[in-house]
């Protein structure tokens, strides 16, 4: 049972870390109409960043608020020389020509910082461990990044839904032609919601540094898990993000962790094991196969005036 | 008329003089080096091509008198770039010996290729348990182990430590498998748990949280390079009090040096050390040290090695023309290891001591310090399936 | 007039003179001394069938499949799993199905397996549309992926070698210029059959559901079986492509499936020139030929590719293709 407890807080924390990548995601892509496959490289550049002013600093804090600006600015740098060009074009375009600055970004991380992995430590004052439930301690980092995706969840929320500036977001998902008619800004608006998107993403790779590796290409994996969140989550949709990346996060978790256990009773060991991890990772695709079978759209879509 | 056919006599007689292989201008012997440059685990292979180096160019580009050319690219520990990085040397550039994989399962695809092509592969790391036993091969020799046999060590010294409920965690590929399976061999306790993770996986929080529940006394666990650094990091963060052995790899100095304080007191397998007291370690770790400005590891020892294994050999033959007089010079194995006593069994796997070590802290910082030596003149398991 | 037909002999000649270039490839390179050449333009001709199979359907039908890579790799496994069988004198199927190396029956196996998963695949996707497309192609070539991972019997995630390129009565396969000659032919009767396909009336409707499917089913047409079936025939495209891969490294692995190779064959189509099935050819080698040449001078040549790429995507939309033979050259017509 406390086994399962914890899983339960892993699942969490995974899918915490998957929202704060999907929520820029699919703004981006609900508000413009975008696919960016670089997403993964804000996430990427955000990790780097993090892991090299933590090094020379000494302070993981300093580190995870280096990334946010560098993730931010990179994000409006791309978008000013590449995306602008891409609104008009159909996905098929926007996908290769995010998928060459895939190759340009990972390469270019390998050039600034070698091939080597950085590593990023665990700040002191959260590496030890905090007893939730008695008889279940749960390192306080992983807590930590469950508590700041929770808190970034809701400060979205608040901007989105409280302010102008969500305001003007959420019009812009629904019918941009109108919004810009309306006489708002759009190129600023689209620059500033897809830095936002970059930003968010570098916040993920700071804090899921000191867990995962900082490599070139670590964006990739998470990449494709974010695209089935928005996607079952519903393409613009903030809440979607929400929901699809604690589903998806509790789906793969649990599933890596009892499905081996589940198989053993089938299989000898190493069979089980590889069966099962392989079963785990198919579960999401089959959760989003099934979500969109009855919901074509997502779970909930955006309604395009 | 007469002009004319001198003329021609001339042109064949210099054309055929240009055809006649010019000996003594010999050509540099290739040798092609593929290994895992890239990745978590970049680390090994860069030790291992450095060491190798390090040997070739004390001897000014030359191995065992014979100038040698070593090409070196980066396998990503993809079998399939392994195998196509091995046919470039081979179709392409003409390689008769091949070295450097660092990983069994690229060393399952490439290796059976090269010595089906009649060309030499010297692993200077991958030892898995098929091409020890019935994979044999009279092109393949192994001069770092055979993948059991650092876990052997381990699971003789964890039961004779007293302990009796081991949990065992290896990746899911060829040498996590030869892991646990040289494990088990040697200890004599009961199994809380033996668990396969995914090669390459990054966060470890589920499989810690599986151990903590199952309450073993001893921890035992294989996982090289980066994923070492990982799980060790995560498993102090989770603060579970069982203490942990493993072999080398998982706990190299490079490994150390980003754990730090975390490995301190743990006690892992290796047939290879900093300090052991033979004269051509002694040099080669302060050559090392000097050109490199950082600890070698049991993969550079591993490296430097096998450079000075094929040197002993080409010193015997002068080149890799005639192929059986190199196998045989290989197989006589006449250099001096950094290890001490060395020699070739039937399987040509190395026949070694292998000595347990641990984790200490001192003014020199963490570093792994010689304790016992558990085998002697250790045999792997499989030399027996061989027919060599 | 006369614009057109100046047009039309450019890209005539430039078949012409590409096919004479490829059939003289081998004794050329020979004579310069790179024999082993062959061997890489081969992998060439083998991923230009694959882009070519894939443009059917993104350049013709714009169905965008980020998973065609899936078939690519169930052809590769259906002749690894049957060669390993054969090498190693065991059972598919204890008894009753036992392994083989007979190219005339393991390449055709190939195409009906991938075949047969495309109807099942496409069944399902092809029921949305747009980005969902995109995603869902990707889902059911990732379910794929992990599905060959699982397989331990087949080396899982190591992937399988097997010793021995299958048999073709009267030629050696092992033989990279026989092997050369064979694909080079295999895709040139891919082309012809694909062109002729495009041309016919069940071209028309791909390309009209392209344009306005709704106008293509107010026609009458069952647009849903057409895509489908363009769909299946591209599969079995990439799955002959995927045992010729196979073939040619004598090992398989699951990488093969794996989604950057599905964008990678997207590259390929579009860096070639969408709807033109030639195209893609030029995008092979020139995605592949780049990777080879630069990578010998800089180990970081994706650092000047990724931005190439992106440029191409930007301006130079009718791809390679479209710059050496001309506007009327872009067989897919009409507006994007």
């Amino acid at each position: 049972m406390l086994l399962f407890f914890e899983q339960l807080l892993n699942g969490l924390q995974l899918g915490i870390t998957l929202f704060l990548m999907s929520a820029g995601l699919t703004l981006v892509f609900g508000v413009m109409n975008v696919i960016n496959l670089a997403h993964g490289s804000f996430y990427m550049v955000g990790a780097y960043v993090a892991a090299t002013v933590a090094a020379h600093s000494g302070s993981f804090a300093l580190g995870v608020l280096a990334a946010l600006p560098a993730a931010g600015l990179t994000g409006m740098l791309v978008e000013a020389l590449v995306i602008r060009r891409l609104y008009l074009r159909d996905h098929l375009d926007q996908v290769l020509a995010t998928f060459g600055l895939i190759l340009f970004f990972n390469e270019l991380v390998r050039v600034v910082w070698g091939r080597q992995p950085l590593f990023l430590d665990v700040p002191g004052w959260l590496s030890g461990q905090v007893e939730l439930i008695p008889g279940a301690p749960y390192p306080s980092y992983r807590l930590a990044i469950i508590v700041a995706g929770a808190l970034v969840g809701v400060a979205l929320w608040w901007l989105i839904a409280r302010t102008r500036l969500g305001m003007r977001i959420r019009a812009g998902a629904s019918n941009l032609q109108m919004v810009a008619a309306l006489g708002v800004n759009i190129r600023l608006l689209n620059t500033l919601v897809f830095g936002l998107g970059a930003l968010l993403a570098g916040l993920a790779g700071a804090l899921a540094g000191p867990i995962l590796a900082v490599e070139s290409g670590m964006g990739e994996s998470i990449l494709i898990l974010t695209f089935v969140v928005i996607v079952i989550g519903g393409i613009g949709s903030v809440r979607g993000a929400l929901i699809g990346a604690l589903l998806v996060g509790l789906v793969d978790t649990l599933g890596r962790a009892f499905l081996p256990d589940l198989l053993r009773l089938f299989l000898p060991v190493a069979q089980a094991d590889g069966a099962g991890a392989s079963l785990a990772s198919m579960a999401i695709y089959i959760l989003m196969a099934a979500v969109l079978a009855v919901r074509p759209r997502g779970l909930f879509p955006v309604s395009h005036g | 008329m007469i002009n004319k056919t001198i003329a021609v006599a001339a042109a064949a007689l210099l054309l055929g003089a240009a055809q006649q292989p010019v000996a003594l201008a010999a050509e540099p012997v290739r040798i092609g080096m593929l290994t895992t440059l890239s990745t978590k685990a970049g680390y090994l292979g860069e030790d291992i091509r450095d060491g190798f180096m390090l040997a070739v160019e004390a001897e000014g580009g030359k191995l065992g008198g014979v100038p040698v050319e070593v090409s070196v690219e980066d396998d990503e520990r993809k079998p399939g770039k392994g195998v196509s990085i091995a046919e470039r040397y081979l179709k392409r550039d003409g390689a008769k010996i091949l070295t450097g994989i660092v990983f069994s399962n690229v060393a399952m695809a490439v290796v059976p290729k090269v010595v089906r092509e009649d060309a030499i592969y010297i692993s200077p790391n991958a030892g898995p348990s098929r091409l020890a036993g019935k994979g044999c091969h009279a092109n393949y020799f192994n001069v770092a182990w055979q993948n059991d046999n650092l876990h052997e060590v381990m699971g003789k010294y964890v039961s004779e430590a007293g302990h009796q409920r081991a949990y065992i965690l290896a990746p899911n590929y060829p040498a996590g498998k030869d892991a646990l399976a040289g494990f088990k061999r040697y200890f004599k306790g009961e199994l809380a748990g033996e668990v396969y993770t995914k090669l390459g996986q990054s966060d470890y929080a589920a499989e810690i949280a599986e151990l903590r529940a199952a309450r073993p006394d001893a921890v035992f666990f294989f996982l090289p390079g980066g994923m070492g650094i990982n799980f060790l990091k995560q498993y102090a963060q989770a603060g579970v009090d069982v203490p942990v052995f493993g072999p080398a790899f998982s706990f190299d100095a490079r490994i150390l040096k980003a754990v730090g304080d975390a490995a301190v007191g743990v006690h892992n397998g290796s047939q290879w050390n900093h300090d052991l007291v033979v004269p051509a370690n002694v040099q080669f770790v302060h050559d090392f040290r000097e050109k490199y400005g950082r600890m070698p590891t049991l993969y550079a020892s591993q490296g430097y090695d096998a450079a000075r294994l094929i040197a002993s050999a080409l010193k015997a033959t002068g080149g890799v023309d005639d192929l059986d007089a190199l196998r045989a010079a290989l197989k006589r194995a006449d250099f001096e290891s950094v290890r001490g006593r060395f020699a070739f069994g039937n399987n040509q796997h190395p026949v070694q001591d292998i000595y347990v070590r641990r984790v200490v802290k001192d003014d020199e910082g963490i570093r792994n310090e010689t304790v016992n030596r558990v085998f002697e003149a250790h045999r792997d398991a499989y030399a027996a399936d061989c027919k060599l | 007039m006369a614009e057109r037909r100046r047009h039309w002999s450019r890209e005539r000649a430039l078949l012409v003179a590409g096919a004479f270039g490829l059939v003289l490839l081998p004794p050329l390179a020979e004579l310069a001394g790179e024999g082993f050449f062959v061997s890489t333009a081969a992998r060439v001709l083998i991923y230009a069938l694959a882009a070519a199979s894939l443009d059917l359907i993104v350049g013709y039908g714009a169905m965008v499949s980020f998973g065609h890579a899936a078939f690519v790799g169930i052809g590769a496994y259906v002749v690894a799993i049957a060669s390993f069988h054969a090498g190693e004198g065991t059972d598919f199927i204890d008894g009753l199905v036992g392994g083989s190396e007979q190219a005339l029956l393991l390449w055709p196996l190939a195409m009906l397996v991938a075949g047969v998963a495309a109807a099942l695949i496409g069944a399902i996707c092809l029921r949305t549309s747009g980005i969902h497309f995109i995603m869902i192609t990707l889902a059911f070539a990732q379910m794929a992926y992990f599905f060959f991972v699982s397989l331990e019997a087949y080396g899982g995630d190591d992937g399988l070698p097997f010793y021995g390129r299958n048999q073709l009565p009267g030629l050696d396969l092992g033989d990279d210029t026989t092997f050369y000659y064979v694909c080079l032919a295999l895709l040139a009767a891919f082309l012809y059959l694909s062109r002729r396909l495009v041309g016919a009336r069940f071209g028309m409707v791909i390309r009209g559901c392209r344009q306005n499917e709704r106008r293509m089913r107010a026609l009458g047409f069952a647009t849903y079986r057409y895509k489908l079936a363009a769909f299946v025939i591209a599969a079995m495209g990439a799955g002959l492509a995927g045992a010729l891969l196979a073939n040619k490294s004598e090992f398989v692995d699951p990488g093969l499936l794996h989604w950057p190779l599905s964008g990678t064959l997207l590259v390929m189509v579009i860096l070639g020139g969408m709807g033109t099935l030639y195209g893609p050819l030029l995008g092979a080698a020139a995605f592949l030929l780049l990777e080879e040449l630069i990578a010998a001078y800089t180990e970081h040549w994706m650092l000047y590719f990724g931005p190439l790429l992106v440029l191409v995507v930007l301006f130079a939309r009718r791809g390679l293709w479209g710059l050496l033979a001309g506007g009327a050259a872009a067989a897919g017509g009409g507006g994007r």
